[in-house]
């Protein structure tokens, strides 16, 4: 039997309709079937959308099948659908970023990512769910219900972007677009195994992506191969005039560097292992995939040598005083006025009664954790001791990279310190929950690039564990070749992508 | 060791306008205790010699020509507004009785 159109990378997709294999539509329809057949809804099934836009889908898909018949693509992914986290603007389309103090919005404008998308024609297939305003680690802090994991529906599949990272796991979409602003398109990766990537800041435009924290977010890819991603961040990436934090400087071919990678040669290539991240608190299953990919390195010819960063064990705090800090600020825009909900408390309440109501009514948990902490590291007898000190301890986290990168090309550590938790386990205690991001925020704070690429299966839980590759600023490239190696060099011994080891999931086309 | 209590929680409630009750200011303020408790370990890490850093990739003026662009109708920017009126946002009364 020939595989499925859906369990296809998008590479082979582009390919088939480029050979005229298959339309448009059908790979679209393809899709949306998958998503009836297993996405559910809040209280079963993988839950990874919050939206699913079938017509606009299928008219994209049909558009994109008429350049097609006139020889005239937009782009090589012209046709292949893909999915959105709701963080993103779509004009037309529900945004919520996970809250209801935006259900129902409908942006009148495209996010610069959405709409290189869509002149590139890649049909969207909806917008996936996410933790609030992108605070979370597991997608449980989503108001709309959390998002199950593939692998285990009784699991977290990491977060915020759990939904585009389990989309694409549940062969629901082919391609993904995630943010990342301390690892919520990487550890989703990792717990998912799938290939999650984060770019250098500013290499992909922030314009319309609902910002949490301005100078940590960034848009990146969310897909199955380490390929796929680097043709879709050359996709959405470069320099966007409505974003002055928009990196004005090209990147080398990432598709040339995956490809090149792909080839399983690594000679010359200098690997530093991240001491700090290791030790206590690291799941044994994750440590034993890790280093067996390191040998793996080893034999592909790459020098690997271990690196101390010594202040990436003040990353987490520096992270949460500072992300908070900033939050606080951004979300201060959800003022009941201008658009999102409205709560009027009763008699004759002023704008701030409103305001105090609404913003009340319309945050979850989470999101007031931080906007609180945030307003305290920002008030003025604490401003010096907590967010001054904290964007102090982020210059010394970028000169660890610096440092690092005088010896190494790459940086390589776990993704996450362990494999997907329980849905619930950690959900009414913050600190636990922001130890996952304990690998991935140092690269946030110092804006470098960093993917995660599927290390196999941890052996005391089955579940995927995922290997991260830090490169410096403007060499993603660096990303993409080391991944592509340990990618091929791993599904060569696998006999076969990780996912083909992930559970078939039960279909069940009545659940809507 | 920070110490922050529920009264203090309830004025920084105020300062970022979000109206918590006692059920929420119960639930929440021994967490954001543990969290500042947690980040606390910060103070004093990094002397007076180290620059604060805000932005991670240094960029220096950000210009552009300065050319008139399309932006939005007015019907597109209140087609998320709770409420308005003619070409307005339509909001609450903004002072108090006092003023």
């Amino acid at each position: 039997m020939s595989t499925p159109w859906i369990k296809k990378t998008a590479a082979e997709l582009a390919d088939a309709l480029a050979a005229g294999e298959v339309t448009s539509v059908e790979l679209t329809q393809a899709h949306l079937d998958r998503i009836a057949a297993v996405d559910g809804d809040a209280t079963a099934g993988i839950h990874a959308f919050l939206h699913v836009d079938a017509e606009g889908a299928l008219a994209q898909a049909a558009a994109s099948d008429e350049r097609r018949r006139a020889g005239a693509p937009l782009h090589p992914l012209d046709g292949v659908p893909i999915a959105v986290k709701d963080v993103l603007a779509t004009q037309g389309l529900p945004t919520t970023c996970g809250s209801k103090i935006l259900e129902g919005w409908i942006p009148p404008y495209d996010a610069t990512v959405v709409r290189k998308l869509k002149e590139a024609g890649l049909p969207i297939l909806g917008k996936t769910n996410m933790d609030e305003f992108a605070m979370g680690s597991s997608t449980e802090h989503s108001a709309y219900g959390p998002t199950r994991n593939p692998w285990d529906q009784t699991r977290i599949p990491g977060g915020s972007g759990g939904g585009s990272a389990a989309a694409v796991a549940a062969f629901e979409a082919p391609l993904a677009i995630g943010t990342d602003t301390g690892g919520s398109i990487r550890q989703p990766g990792a717990v998912t195994g799938t290939v999650g990537t984060k770019p250098t800041y500013g290499a992909v435009s922030r314009y319309g992506l609902v910002a949490l924290a301005n100078s940590l977010d960034q848009a990146g890819p969310v897909t199955r191969t380490v390929l796929d991603s680097a043709l879709l961040q050359e996709l959405i990436g470069g320099h966007d005039p409505r974003d002055s934090t928009s990196v004005d400087q090209a990147l080398p071919s990432l598709v040339d560097a995956a490809r090149q990678g792909a080839a399983g040669d690594l000679t010359g290539v200098r690997i530093g292992v991240i001491a700090e991240l290791s030790g206590e608190g690291w799941q044994a299953g994750v440590m034993a995939r890790f280093q067996e990919s390191v040998d793996l390195l080893v034999k592909a010819g790459a020098e690997v040598v271990e690196v101390s960063c010594p202040n990436f064990v003040h990353a987490l705090a520096a992270y949460y005083l500072i992300l908070p800090a900033e939050c606080s600020s951004n979300l201060a825009k959800f003022d009941a006025m201008r658009y999102g909900l409205r709560v009027t408390p009763d008699g004759d309440p002023s704008a701030e009664d409103v305001m105090k109501a609404s913003r009340d009514a319309g945050f979850g948990d989470e999101v007031k954790r931080r906007i609180i902490i945030g307003t305290y590291a920002l008030s003025s007898g604490y401003y010096d001791a907590y967010y001054g000190q904290a964007q102090k301890v982020r210059t010394l986290i970028s000169r660890d990279f610096e440092a690092a990168f005088e010896s190494v090309d790459v940086l390589v550590s776990p993704t996450a310190p362990t494999t997907a938790f329980a849905l619930g386990e950690k959900l009414d205690d913050p600190i636990a929950m922001y130890l996952n991001d304990l690998a991935t925020i140092p690269a946030n704070l110092a804006g470098v690039p960093g993917i995660s690429v599927p290390a196999g299966l941890a052996e005391e839980d089955g579940l995927p564990v995922g290997f991260q590759i830090l490169a410096p600023a403007l060499a993603d490239d660096r990303c993409y070749r080391v991944g592509a190696a340990l990618e091929a060099l791993l599904t060569a011994e696998w006999g076969g992508p990780l996912l083909d080891k992930a559970p078939a999931l039960p279909e069940n086309g009545a659940i809507r | 060791m920070p110490e922050i209590s529920r009264d203090e929680v309830a004025h920084l409630a105020d300062l970022a306008r979000i109206d918590l009750d006692d059920a929420e200011l119960d639930h929440l303020a021994p967490q954001l205790n543990v969290i500042l408790e947690s980040v606390a370990s910060i103070r004093g890490v990094a002397g007076d010699d180290v620059p604060p850093t805000s932005h991670p990739i240094p960029l220096t003026n950000v210009f552009r020509a300065d050319v008139v662009v399309p932006g939005l109708t007015a019907e597109q920017a209140l087609s998320g507004a709770p409420a308005s009126e003619g070409q307005r946002f339509s909001v609450p009364r903004i002072l108090g009785d006092e003023q």
